[in-house]
């Protein structure tokens, strides 16, 4: 069975988690939807860390930022779809 | 393993109060800071003893005091622990804790060193430690249910990976066996910021919800934003965090909040060390997400075994409680191996389900409870933190 490269909770959400070491820019790449063990395929286009975050979908600048199918923060930057998504492009709503 | 959780069985020590403990250590604790001297003097004369140092416990006052008490009161009341000398500076606090913890029936006695000395006091201390550790030495085990555990769980250098694996793997334990009776609990009340709105509808009731919300908005304004000197990005998450991958509070608040499972309800929301009252179930704890202060508090609450989920590899232990270290982050099981009992990163490679996480984690729960030293036992990781509210006077 091919091992997915991204893990992503829930249908709704917009961000995906790394969970291999040494991932790079790569096509095709298999997520898995934990929710119902469904899966996605994206174009990853650069290298991210393990545990890191990649954008399942183009995001505009200050939009909200689901994972958990819940609210974790809003984007301070355009970010592509396939781009890590972090603290320089996602900052909390609290503080 | 067996579906049916109802026939696991440990073998532990029942204790006077008819509480289940996993270990069975006779403690010398200190009443203040200034006693830590003597208490790890008694504990080198005395082999199979354990000293309890730490940092307070002197000139506190009010509610900051109280949690001094109950914290001491309930360490030493802990079912892991088969008796205990208390040494203070002064007889009057020091009978303060000893009457505490002969509430349970446990062996406990009391030395004030004002007016004798260190020296004098280390000796009569010793020949009593002597008494308890050979009388402990020789309480036999009995068989219980694992049901008759009081499990807490608390994580830490968490990552998204603790959130995805290590946490569920937690919930899914609970949610497997408090409806059979264990008693269960989480904390770190301000690393819920982000997923309050859940927190809160997991309570047994709206008025325990709304307990549970005061308490969190009380963190919130009188601690978080009363002592703040930045916008907190750098805290919360921490620099562990972040290299982690981990963004934001709210994203690490949802990750830790799956420790408590699909299913678990709250029964109550604890004041700091404070021991459930509601009957078995899960509950919740006022505590600061520090590791050692949180486990210390639940220890202090009669816990006797504790969940440790982490991503990135903290390596807390506890002197009287287990912390068991559950990761799923590959990495980290690589680079940090000594400190892992269990190894739940197949839930990233989809190899491993989460139930099948769970009946792995109940299956290390019995095994510690029989005996199995922990990483953290082995490698000797005894933090004991006290949580002080305020300054002393």
């Amino acid at each position: 069975m091919e091992q997915p490269k991204l893990l992503v909770h829930d249908h709704k959400d917009m961000v995906g988690v790394v969970v291999v070491e040494d991932l790079v820019a790569d096509n095709d790449v298999l997520a898995v939807i934990t929710e119902d063990n469904s899966s996605i395929r994206i174009d990853v286009l650069q290298a991210v860390p393990i545990g890191h975050k990649i954008a399942l979908r183009d995001i505009a600048d200050g939009e909200t930022i689901i994972k958990y199918g819940q609210d974790i923060g809003k984007a301070v930057a355009a970010i592509r779809k396939g781009e890590h998504v972090h603290t320089h492009n996602v900052k909390t709503k609290r503080w | 393993m067996s579906q049916d959780y109802t026939d696991l069985e440990f073998q532990g020590w029942r204790r006077e109060n008819g509480r289940m403990g996993v270990r069975n250590h006779v403690i010398i604790l200190p009443l203040d800071d200034l006693s830590n001297a003597a208490c790890e003097a008694v504990a080198n004369n005395i082999k199979g003893t354990m000293a309890i140092p730490h940092a307070y416990g002197r000139l506190q006052f009010g509610e900051d005091l109280e949690l001094h008490f109950r914290t001491l009161i309930g360490t030493g009341s802990n079912p892991n622990v088969a008796a205990v000398v208390v040494i203070g500076i002064e007889d009057q606090w020091t009978k303060r804790v000893v009457d505490g913890i002969a509430a349970t029936g446990k062996p406990v006695t009391g030395f004030g060193i004002e007016g004798t000395g260190d020296i004098m006091t280390i000796a009569k201390a010793s020949r009593v430690a002597k008494d308890y550790v050979q009388w402990a030495s020789e309480l036999p085990r009995e068989t219980a249910k694992l049901s008759e555990l009081w499990i807490s769980a608390k994580c830490g250098e968490s990552d998204t990976t603790t959130g995805l694996a290590s946490c569920p793997t937690v919930g899914n334990l609970y949610d497997k066996l408090i409806p059979l009776g264990l008693y269960g609990c989480f904390g770190e009340t301000s690393e819920i910021t982000g997923a309050e709105h859940l927190a809160r509808e997991r309570a047994i009731s709206p008025e325990v919800g709304e307990k549970w919300y005061k308490m969190w908005q009380s963190y919130q304004d009188d601690v978080i934003m009363a002592h703040k000197t930045d916008d907190l990005s750098d805290s919360q998450p921490t620099k562990g965090n972040i290299a982690g991958g981990l963004t934001t509070i709210e994203e690490k608040a949802l990750g830790n909040l799956e420790k408590i499972g699909k299913k678990c309800r709250y029964l109550d929301a604890l004041e700091p060390a404070e021991a459930p009252s509601k009957g078995a179930g899960l509950y919740f704890m006022d505590t600061s997400s520090a590791a050692a202060e949180c486990v210390t508090l639940m220890a202090a609450a009669g816990y006797v075994l504790h969940l440790f989920p982490t991503g990135q590899g903290n390596i807390i232990g506890n002197p009287i409680v287990p912390v068991i270290k559950i990761t799923g982050n590959p990495r980290t099981v690589r680079t940090m191996a000594e400190h892992v009992d269990i190894d739940v990163s197949g839930v990233l490679r989809r190899d491993l389900t989460l139930p099948e996480a769970g009946d792995k984690l109940i299956e290390l729960c019995v095994r510690t409870a029989n005996g199995r030293f922990t990483a953290a036992e082995a490698l000797g990781h005894r933090e004991f933190v006290m949580t002080k509210l305020y300054r002393s006077a």
